[in-house]
């Protein structure tokens, strides 16, 4: 429970671990993109070998990834179903009734299913291999050219940060407070859906003023450290792109190119 | 009659990297009515272990009877050992939340089903032992200063009327004056009522003063355990653990390594006057 990180970020010495946190959001963004790109079989094979490549390289044991997908589950579940079921076809494999069951529903199906896991599992190695810290920094400095039009980057940044770092120690705090109260007698788990709301007064009401407490005297402590916002600040770590990071960026173009490629073939011949 | 811990273990985040053995095969048998002092470094398991006693936390291995019952062994159990095990936690006070400090210590009770006027009853009861003016009783708790937060937090558990009285660090942070008043309140009603207590502290003082026995916990290991007399003697072994022996037993030792002819096993101000004024008086 102490040490929950959003996103489990995982801690290893690998490749992919040390890359910049800039260039390891702009692959994965490149490679959630060109996932959507991707209608061939030959595509998501090959997607799915260099995902397994990058999880290798990454050295995060597999069952963490997989972990995030638990939570999606359902919707992946939903969406196979409503594919299946739903799509409209020539080749009807068969038919209950109105319900039809499509080639093509089918083929939809495995897409949307292959599509959502590598995305899920392509965006957690992002956040397994990089602290939340090193995370909104790039998100910071992704978000710095739509500055002009008036985009606060250096507050939701900071804010992020603030709020990755306090979600350990509220999670922390929670913990203590309902063993308190539990200690009490208090009850969290049974009774219907207003005794549950209710019951969770004991536990907010702490919560919440613990928080504003936390809140305040963190302003503090950033007030009489000087903070004053973005304006003359400098890092105590620099982001720099090193040369293993153009590597990476040369992976990842070669693979783009390779995704079209075999993209544009597939149209040729005619493969699903 | 008694509280029996046999083998218990406990691993926080079990099968993560960040795994934690807290507890590690911990063998305790405690009497009823006795005052218990467990004393241990920072992080050394104390408040992991209390927490097993009102079922907050399971043992990974292990067991503990209370009165011939398996504590973990039934889940329809849970509220009528939570009422006879009273827990109060390291800082309590964070763990208010009412309107008014009467309806705030009334929490428990009432979630234990005890009917109104005897809820009332115990409420008054336990502000009172706790030094809470009735004046104060329809404020709120926010209201209150940090002190007397603490201790509308701790009768909030004594109105619960435990048998077993666990506290954990009752007194940190607080004056001299409301530590040694708390302390008294809960060794007269230990004397009183017959009631088992276990205190958790960091300070020497508080525990050679109050306890009959005492549990020195050392990496989630039980490294020594006797009367305070014979626990504060070993001050070599405390200190290796990161911990001291009293202040009156280190004068006490000093004393006799100038040649002063006192008994061992001193380790409170009043004893060491009292053997002291023996030796300077002939
Ligand atoms: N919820 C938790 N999750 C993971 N590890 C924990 C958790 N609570 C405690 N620990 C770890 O277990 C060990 C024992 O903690 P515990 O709180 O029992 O110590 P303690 O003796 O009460 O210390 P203190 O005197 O500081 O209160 C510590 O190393 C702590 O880091
Ligand atoms: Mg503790």
């Amino acid at each position: 429970m102490l040490k929950i990180t959003i996103g489990q970020y995982y801690h290893a010495n690998s490749f992919i671990h040390r890359l910049d946190a800039r260039m390891k959001l702009l692959c994965t963004i490149i490679f959630i993109t060109v996932l959507f790109f991707v209608g061939n079989f030959l595509g998501y094979a090959l997607a799915a070998v260099y995902l397994a490549i990058v999880i290798m390289a990454s050295k995060v044991p597999p069952k963490y990834l997989f972990r995030g997908l638990r939570a999606i589950l359902f919707i992946i579940v939903f969406t196979t179903f409503l594919n299946v079921f739903f799509t409209q076809g020539e080749d009807i494999l068969f038919a209950i009734g109105p319900v039809q069951i499509t080639l093509q529903g089918l083929l939809n199906a495995a897409r949307m299913a292959t599509r959502l896991v590598m995305l899920i599992v392509g965006s957690s190695i992002l956040t397994l291999t990089t602290t939340p810290i090193q995370l909104t920094d790039a998100i910071e400095f992704s978000l710095k050219p739509f500055k002009k039009i008036g985009v606060p980057a250096h507050e939701i940044a900071m804010m992020m940060t603030i709020a990755l770092r306090f979600i350990p120690t509220l999670i922390e705090e929670m913990d203590k407070i309902m063993k308190a109260q539990m200690a009490r007698g208090a009850d969290f788990d049974t009774g219907g859906l207003i005794k549950k709301a209710k019951s969770l007064v004991p536990l907010l009401v702490p919560l919440f003023i613990s928080s504003f407490r936390r809140a305040d005297d963190l302003a503090l402590a950033m007030e009489a450290r000087c903070y004053r916002g973005d304006v003359g600040r400098t890092r105590m770590k620099q982001m720099k792109l090193a040369m293993r990071d153009y590597k990476a960026l040369a992976v990842m173009t070669i693979f783009v190119a390779l995704i079209f490629a075999l993209e544009y073939l597939a149209r040729i011949w005619g493969i699903w | 009659m008694s509280i029996k811990i046999s083998n218990l273990s406990h691993t926080y985040s079990k099968g993560t990297t960040f795994e934690k053995k807290a507890l590690d095969d911990i063998n305790i048998t405690i009497e009823r009515g006795e005052f218990i002092g467990l004393i241990g470094h920072t992080g050394s398991g104390k408040s992991t272990l209390i927490q097993h006693l009102n079922v907050l936390l399971r043992p990974d291995t292990g067991s503990i009877i209370i009165d011939g019952e398996d504590i973990h062994a039934d889940k329809g159990r849970l509220k009528a050992i939570r009422s006879k095990v009273g827990l109060v936690f390291q800082y309590p006070e964070h763990q208010l939340f009412e309107m008014t400090v009467f309806k705030d210590v009334a929490f428990g009770p009432a979630n234990m089903g005890i009917a109104e006027d005897e809820t009332r009853q115990r409420v008054e009861d336990a502000l009172a032992i706790v030094g809470i003016p009735p004046e104060l009783h329809e404020k709120s708790p926010f209201e209150l200063s940090g002190g007397q937060k603490r201790r509308v937090a701790i009768a909030g558990v004594l109105a619960m009327k435990p048998e077993i009285l666990v506290l954990d660090e009752p007194t940190a942070g607080l004056d001299p004056r409301g530590r040694d008043e708390i302390l008294g309140r809960i060794k007269e009603m230990h004397e009183k009522l017959k009631l088992t207590v276990i205190l958790v502290s960091h300070s020497m003082e508080d525990i050679a003063r109050l306890v009959d026995r005492i549990f020195v916990i050392n990496h989630g290991k039980i490294a020594l355990f006797g009367p305070p007399a014979e626990i504060f003697a070993q001050t070599q072994q405390l200190e290796t653990i990161g911990l001291s022996s009293t202040q009156a037993a280190y004068v006490a030792k000093h004393l006799q390594e100038k040649g002063f002819k006192l008994p061992d096993g001193i380790y409170t101000v009043d004893g060491a006057v009292t053997e002291i004024l023996k030796v300077v008086r002939g």
